[in-house]
């Protein structure tokens, strides 16, 4: 599970059954300083309340698809939850 | 799995049913010396880790959801251990 940025919304009406008023969210992903890595991913909106530039939490992979309603569905990255505080250890 | 270290925390409230009453800790991956990597993952902690500690991570669905005796739960970094040593080059 990582860090991320809400950056904006995609829009599809053609959609693999299943996925059906679940929200596209285009997402950057971000490392602990909550700087940006690698490059924007789709991610389904589990949540269905992220906000734009809100900092969320993101799973990947087959159990992304677990936190939606339909839980086998084509989906490799979903917001599982809206980040209120990181906190980070002084470096060592 | 990995060995890591606890270097922060995550609070959220709004977040999916199976992370309710769980600790959110910020684990960055060690390198085979000890030393931090970039890398990190959010874990769910279900040792009761904090920061600073040495723990061992497993990243991998299903055994998270045996974990946290769900069916389904869009969960994968689990912290189950607290490291005491890691000895390399003699076994």
């Amino acid at each position: 599970m990582q860090l991320a940025q809400v950056k904006g919304t995609v829009v599809a009406t053609v959609k693999y059954e299943g996925l059906q008023g679940i929200k596209l969210l285009l997402v950057q992903p971000l490392d602990q300083e909550q700087q940006p890595v690698g490059d924007l991913v789709v991610a389904a909106d589990a949540t269905a309340q992220a906000a734009p530039e809100q900092l969320v939490f993101i799973v990947g992979s087959r159990e992304a698809a677990q936190a939606l309603p339909e839980t086998f569905v084509p989906v490799d990255h979903a917001i599982v939850g809206l980040v209120d505080d990181v906190a980070l250890a002084e470096e060592a | 799995m990995y060995v890591g270290c606890v270097t922060g925390t995550v609070v959220a409230t709004v977040k999916h049913e199976a992370f309710t009453g769980h600790k959110l800790l910020i684990v960055t991956r060690l390198d085979g010396d000890g030393r931090l990597t970039g890398q990190y993952d959010i874990c769910v902690d279900v040792v009761q880790a904090g920061v600073g500690d040495r723990v061992l991570v497993m990243d991998e669905g299903n055994g998270a959801r045996q974990i946290l005796k769900r069916r389904t739960a869009p969960v994968r970094a689990v912290i189950v251990g607290i490291v005491d040593a890691v000895t390399l080059g003699q076994v």
